[in-house]
């Protein structure tokens, strides 16, 4: 990983740009688009002030830390806006269950619009962000969750909508927990905020992983001010470039309406004569070129514009765009027996083996 | 009225009123140009339009009774959010709250064109969940309240309601208490008319249009008036983003629909003086190339959301690659390349070919065939500048052929069509396209586009997986009758698109349907009330 990526200490308006262009990155394909977020934590910190970061070294004993995350679907989410009052109701029902003042909040999964909305929550609540995640990147699954790895159960969720209705869940694991929010985000209209895991000083380490908010700003932000944005963005990231080349067919199957398909890019320049297919879900989940694996969930999979080096998601890909493949490796945590359990290729459908994922520029340089 | 039959009044005149000139032709049935004109803009446009109308009808002669439509293509409506000029003060109202309280109306606009166009923000009750639900109860005494306070300082009000493109009951309600209340004069702008979904968007989009209600009466009014002391018995016409007509009562309701319409005009009008159907199209002007893709009659859109003067809308908008080169891109001479810079319209001045200091590609290309400028030839050259030239000639014409290469998405087939200035830049034989046409009025192709256009109409749908075939049957609907309004010959009116989405992360299987229905305009007598034909499609994946 590059030297720059020192921890931020405060987010404030300028950060935000660069947290959303980074959070797409880790979105890989999936996570929502970051562009409706983005607004609303710009206007929230014009609004109520900068944000301060924590790292999990900080926390003290009277702090405590509860995940909060988006829950529906995006397309959705950009019709439906979200209530002001929203997340303070929902907090206000978590500091009831424990008793106590929540002092920061954290993103479950720092991939897409869920790595960047609690930064604006945070500001509103008048509550720190801690610099960490759930996920590392984007997962479709409440149960793909770094403290399930860990075997940290949630007690409760607080589940709360736009219009103000706020319910309590005490389920038997994350998979029940998984289905009953789901039938509260249908009753509310498709989307929802939801808050689990209530983390402090002796929970969090180990259960987390660290740092990723700062990752995704200082990723974003070579992203943006880059002017050869591909190439600075995986050496920060520490990613191989696979493959730049254009798409050249999308196949789309609507398994009864959720889609799953696959992605074939065709190389142009230095990549001329290659061929890469990417199998996608919500998110970019295994990339194939001559019959061979060469990343597979849960490493890391993003597919980028090679001129802007901006995320393109999954939804968006389509012929004749100009893109590059990028990979890098996942938190140790997923390759784990446990974390391959939850999020390998299994998890997801697909009947390999994974491989773990070795970047050759990284271990170069 | 001419005596003459309707039937073999066959005629059409298009005009492209851009921000330089306003180009003028007349089209026969057969699509062929038998008149042509390029007239300077004027400031009041509708100088501009007259000289050019003026100009093509002395051409025909006698023939002018046979001309039975207008049709207009406009960048006025751009240039007026683009410049901040002209634009109304709008009241704008969202039902909803509390959803959305996060995101104030006109949130990550330009304060300047915020505080242009705003005339004071209602977050009201009402609005629907993605199924029907109701938010909150829809309270019009609020919004009585609200329109009062603004002490008639109001020239126009948008209305957005949250799903309302499925559920639009009480963006109707609230728009028959505001006309009550501030009477026929006062415009409204409805969301569901306007847009799709993605609140901010379509709201953004929303306002727009009502700000934009005097620009658009001042163009209508321009070409009515024109067409007018012609005393030319002939339909007017608007065209629109996506590359279809609307009528002129039409265009007048939804400005906003303008807003794209000239990459579109162009594509399409290049394409038809080519004589194909489906093609790639380059417009190699001064500064830049913009290319695009003609597939099935109509231009290839873009998906991603498009910023119109710094404010996100989520319109449909041609898809279009632009490319810094151009006839007047700078060489630099010591590295044999094309510089980002361009010596824009002072051509004439600056380049080697008239006298100039400044190496450009114009220049460049007149080493290679000495005839590029006629009537201009380049001073003496010494071998390294010679070479220079050539070399970055090669490698200008390198950027465009990959540019081709990337808008064909691998298809080999399509016809390369050049119009434009600087046309030169582009080599006869390009690899990725099949052939290579350069149509002798390619530079009134804009005007030509106008001319040819059907009238359209669109509209979108979110829903489950299970309801799939009702939702495509109620959009095709709802997309045909926005045809037919936008002056589409009912009995020959049909579904042009079908576009199904998957909506990821939904709780349950869930798509967006977007349905697009066009047809040829209605002749005059054919402008009742028949009813729409059966609707029949065929269905696309999203690729």
């Amino acid at each position: 990983m590059s030297t720059t990526s020192e921890p931020l200490r405060l987010i404030t308006r300028d950060d935000v740009a660069p947290l959303a262009a980074g959070a797409a990155v880790f979105g890989t394909g999936g996570g929502g688009a970051v562009h409706t977020t983005q607004l609303s934590v710009e206007t929230a910190i014009e609004r109520f002030g900068p944000v301060r970061l924590m790292t999990v070294d900080e926390l003290g004993p009277d702090d405590a830390v509860i995940l909060l995350s988006g829950i529906g679907a995006p397309s959705v989410g950009i019709e439906m806006l979200g209530a002001t009052a929203q997340v303070h109701t929902l907090i206000a029902e978590v500091e009831r269950i424990i008793g106590r003042p929540v002092t920061a909040v954290m993103a479950a999964e720092i991939g897409g619009s869920n790595g960047v909305a609690p930064v604006g929550w945070a500001a509103s609540l008048g509550v720190a962000v801690l610099d960490a995640d759930g996920m590392g990147r984007a997962f479709p699954k409440s149960t793909m969750i770094s403290m399930n790895v860990a075997g940290l159960a949630s007690e409760f969720a607080v589940m709360g909508d736009v219009i103000g209705n706020v319910s309590v869940l005490r389920t038997l694991d994350m998979e029940w927990l998984e289905r009953h929010a789901r039938a509260f985000t249908i009753a509310a209209g498709g989307i929802a905020i939801g808050a689990h895991y209530l983390l402090t000083s002796e929970t969090a380490p180990g259960a987390v992983i660290e740092g990723t908010v700062s990752r995704a700003v200082h990723v974003g932000r070579r992203l943006l001010e880059s002017a050869d944005p591909v190439v600075d963005m995986a050496d920060e990231l520490g990613a191989d470039v696979l493959a730049g080349g254009k798409v050249i067919d999308i196949e789309r199957l609507t398994e009864g309406g959720f889609t799953r398909g696959s992605v074939t890019i065709q190389g142009i320049g230095a990549d001329r004569d290659r061929l890469l297919r990417v199998e996608i879900q919500n998110e970019n989940l295994v990339v194939i070129e001559d019959g061979e694996i060469i990343v597979s969930v849960p490493d890391l999979i993003t597919i980028v514009d090679t001129e802007t080096g901006e995320a393109i998601s999954t939804e968006l890909l389509r012929f004749g765009q100009r893109v590059s493949v990028l990979a890098w490796p996942c938190d140790p945590l997923w390759r784990t027996e446990r974390g391959l359990e939850l999020a390998g290729p299994h998890a997801f459908g697909y009947d390999l083996a994974y491989a773990p994922f070795v970047s050759r520029t990284a271990v170069a340089r | 009225m001419s005596a003459r039959d309707l039937s073999v009044r066959d005629l059409s005149v298009g005009i492209d009123v851009g921000g330089t000139n306003t180009d003028a032709v007349v089209l026969d049935d057969a699509g062929t140009v038998i008149a042509w004109t390029k007239q300077a803009t004027t400031v009041d446009v509708t100088g501009g339009i007259r000289a050019a109308l003026a100009a093509v009808l002395a051409d025909i002669g006698s023939r002018r009774d046979d001309v039975s439509r207008v049709m207009l293509g406009t960048t006025h409506a751009t240039n007026a959010i683009v410049r901040r000029r002209d634009l109304g003060r709008v009241a704008v109202i969202r039902l909803g709250a509390p959803a959305s309280t996060d995101f104030p109306p006109l949130a990550g606009w330009p304060s300047d064109l915020r505080d242009t166009v705003l005339a004071g923000a209602l977050l009201a009750g009402g609005g629907h969940l993605v199924d029907g639900y109701p938010i909150s109860a829809l309270d019009l005494d609020e919004v009585r309240r609200f329109l009062d306070g603004l002490g008639g300082r109001v020239d126009a009000v948008a209305v957005c309601g949250i799903f309302s493109p499925s559920f639009p009951d009480q963006e109707l309600e609230v728009a028959a208490v505001a006309r009550d209340l501030l009477g026929p004069d006062v415009p409204i702008s409805l969301s569901h008319e306007v847009g799709e979904l993605g609140l901010l968007e379509r709201e953004n989009a929303t306002v727009l249009n009502a700000a934009l209600y005097r620009v658009a009466r001042d163009v209508t009014e321009a070409l009515l008036v024109a067409v007018a002391d012609e005393r030319l018995d002939a339909e007017t016409f608007f065209a629109q983003n996506d590359g279809t007509l609307m009528a002129v009562e039409y265009a007048a309701r939804y400005p906003v629909l303008t807003i794209g319409s000239g990459p579109a005009n162009s594509i399409r009008g290049a394409a038809r003086l080519s004589g194909a159907e489906n093609a790639i199209v380059v417009d190699v002007g001064g500064t830049t190339s913009d290319l695009g893709v003609l597939v099935d009659r109509f231009p290839r859109e873009s998906t991603l959301p498009r910023e119109i003067g710094g404010v996100r809308t989520n319109f449909r908008m041609p898809d279009i690659l632009s490319l810094g080169v151009g006839g007047g891109t700078i060489v630099d001479l010591a590295n044999g390349v094309p510089l980002s810079d361009s010596v824009g319209h002072r051509i004439t001045e600056r380049a080697l070919l008239f006298g100039g200091d400044t190496a450009t590609l114009t220049d460049a290309s007149a080493v290679e065939s000495p005839g590029t400028i006629a009537g201009h030839a380049l001073p003496p050259l010494d071998k390294a500048t010679r070479a220079a030239l050539v070399a970055a000639l090669s490698v200008a014409r390198d950027r465009v052929e990959s540019a081709v290469e990337r808008m064909s998405l691998g298809r080999t087939n399509l016809p390369l069509v050049v119009v434009g200035g600087g046309g030169f830049l582009v080599p006869d034989s390009v690899s990725g396209a099949s052939e290579v046409f350069r149509p002798e009025r390619g530079n009134v192709a804009n005007a030509v586009g106008a001319a040819i256009a059907l009238a359209g109409g669109r509209a979108d749908q979110m829903c489950d997986y299970a309801d799939r075939t009702a939702a495509i049957d109620s959009a095709s609907r709802q997309a045909i009758d926005r045809a037919i309004q936008a002056g589409a010959d009912p009995r020959a009116v049909e579904v042009v698109d079908v576009l199904e989405t998957p909506v990821s992360y939904s709780t349950r299987p869930t798509l967006k349907v977007s349905v697009k229905a066009a047809g040829p305009l209605a002749r005059i007598e054919q402008r009742t009330d028949t009813p729409a034909p059966p609707v029949s499609y065929s269905t696309k994946g999203t690729t």
